[in-house]
């Protein structure tokens, strides 16, 4: 079934969107994470603009964020006090990612940062979570318990002035920390169409010190706000949300994030981690070799 | 203006002995393209019939051309180039007249039934289009820039040059086929007929034009988005926002 996208400006099997978008839902509802950061490298091999396909990804991540926000904000797990300030440095990232996003395209190397950045992204953040979950699989099969990780903020975090009291998130801390993080993952979503959960669960958790029972609802609700930002953001600058995309990638994805919340019930979430681990080092490794193989394409057309 | 010049020269005799040249009827498929949902490209067909002074069909041969060419726009052409060990745009240059889309057929292979001169003037074939390049004074980079863009848009489907794929009937009738890819420009198209006898253009008609336009909710949406972002950001988001929810509700009903 051909459909044709009309900022794209190019047809496209609708089942393959509505497959590739229900892949990333699977593993969006397995891992609690937008599977932003799966799409858009995706659509990209697919042909799409990597503009279009950054644009329409992060208005995809809104769609399927919401379901999971209510979800969080039932059992009291979002601070809003917290997401407040996230999503206020969110909105500014995105000010500037759009600012960022113009010059690199004027100068013509928006697709090279944009590949950059995910090898540097996913790399780490992969790296570091494969390595915190063989930790913790090792330690289960060898029958001992998991060593919690001991809850404090980074000494950085601590030094800031200003600080304000986050209740639920059992917090005294200067708003400036939140509001940098904020800052970088609008950059990021902007630029990536991620919506960021996967660097800011851990930086909420390891640089902030925030409890675990309001890491993932907040991060969801900043990731939701975000994104409708970025969206909005993009249809006034760059042009390029296609919303015949990001419908058909929501079908998808939203169908295929069920599934994959009722699978995660099932598995152990040590292994969930590993696995979730593996995926993103993968991705981050498949676009490393792309930036070094000789791409199909020497050159590149830009209207004027 | 070479072309306006070769054009008026062409006319000149013509006017003055109007019986002596054939006259060229040409027609097309479609006078427009519409885009809509299920667009996934068009054939068009050009066709039509020539008409020779009292009805004389002269003896040996005679070879038809036919162009379909795309509104013409400003590009900048960047080059990837291997830079610390990865590909980065390191070169570009820009171009003043590329036309968006360029097919051209012909009875025959170009170079068997025209001089390259007369080609040349009428831009016919691929590697003759004046793309009028700019910035780059080195002839050798330019050609590498300019075959650089030719192979990009021949491998896009937005160039195409073939031969052999118009059919002449009896001398009178000439009809082709064009393809045109899904990711055409949207713009106004002109569709050229050339006749070719003894390595020269006899008469050539370029009064055909053909529409390619959006319409309906494709239509919709291109407006939206280019004229009222605001609003249609704010639809995207809702939408997306709608379909999320609604699904949830869906799944926990199940």
């Amino acid at each position: 079934m051909d459909i044709y996208l009309p900022i794209a400006n190019l047809s496209v099997n609708a089942l393959v969107i509505i497959l590739l978008g229900g892949g990333v839902g699977v593993l969006s509802g397995m891992f609690g994470v937008g599977g932003g950061f799966l799409t858009t490298p995706l659509l990209i091999f697919y042909g799409i603009p990597p503009a279009v396909a950054a644009a329409s990804a992060s208005t995809q991540v809104t769609g399927a964020s919401v379901s999971g926000v209510f979800a969080h904000m039932k059992r009291g797990g979002v601070d809003f006090q917290m997401g407040g300030v996230l999503v206020v440095g969110g909105i500014f990232g995105t000010g500037a990612g759009a600012a960022i996003f113009e010059i690199l395209e004027a100068v013509g190397q928006i697709d090279t940062v944009i590949n950059i950045l995910y090898v540097l992204m996913l790399g780490s953040i992969g790296g570091l979570m494969a390595k915190e979950s063989l930790t913790s699989v090792l330690a289960v099969r060898a029958g001992k318990p998991v060593a919690a990780a001991k809850r404090r903020h980074h000494p950085l975090v601590a030094n800031l002035p200003m600080r304000w009291r986050f209740y639920r998130s059992g917090l005294y801390i200067s708003p400036i920390a939140p509001l940098i993080l904020g800052f970088i993952t609008g950059i990021m979503t902007m630029l990536l169409g991620v919506g960021g959960g996967f660097i800011m669960v851990p930086a909420m958790l390891y640089l902030l010190g925030m409890g675990a029972q309001v890491v993932v609802g907040t991060s969801l609700f900043q990731i939701l706000f975000v994104t409708m930002a970025s969206t909005m953001m993009h249809s006034l600058t760059t042009k390029a949300v296609d919303i015949v995309l990001a419908v058909f990638l929501l079908i998808g994805s939203v169908t295929g994030a069920q599934i994959g919340a009722r699978l995660a019930q099932r598995m152990r979430p040590e292994y969930l981690r590993l696995f979730l681990a593996a995926i993103v080092l993968l991705v981050a490794i498949r676009m490393a070799l792309g930036l070094g193989w000789r791409p199909d394409e020497i050159y590149t057309l830009q209207a004027l | 203006m070479i072309r306006l010049f070769a054009l008026i020269l062409l006319l000149l005799p013509m006017t003055a002995s109007a019986q002596n040249v054939p006259k060229l009827v040409p027609d097309v498929s479609q006078r427009q393209i519409n885009i809509q949902s299920g667009f996934t490209g068009a054939e068009m067909l050009l066709f039509g019939a020539i008409i020779y002074p009292r009805g004389v069909v002269p003896d040996g041969q005679v070879d038809v051309a036919v162009v379909l060419r795309g509104p013409t726009r400003s590009v900048t052409l960047r080059e990837k180039q291997k830079v610390a060990g990865i590909w980065i745009n390191a070169d570009s240059t820009d171009f003043r007249s590329v036309p968006a889309y360029y097919a051209i057929a012909s009875s025959r292979p170009l170079d068997q039934i025209i001089n390259s001169k007369t080609a040349a003037i009428y831009e016919l074939g691929l590697d003759r289009l004046q793309l009028s390049p700019s910035g780059e004074v080195n002839a050798t980079e330019q050609r590498r820039f300019v075959d650089g863009l030719v192979d990009l848009n021949r491998r896009n489907g937005l160039f195409r040059q073939d031969a052999g794929t118009v059919e002449i009937t009896d001398q009178v009738l000439y009809r082709a086929r064009l393809n045109i890819p899904s990711s055409v420009p949207v713009g106004v198209y002109t569709a050229e007929t050339l006749l070719i006898r003894d390595g020269r253009v006899i008469v050539a008609d370029d009064n055909v034009e053909v529409r390619i336009r959006k319409t309906g909710f494709e239509q919709l949406v291109t407006i939206l988005a280019q004229d009222y972002a605001l609003f249609y950001g704010a639809m995207a988001v809702l939408v997306s926002l709608l379909l999320g929810w609604f699904a949830g509700f869906v799944f926990n009903r199940l």
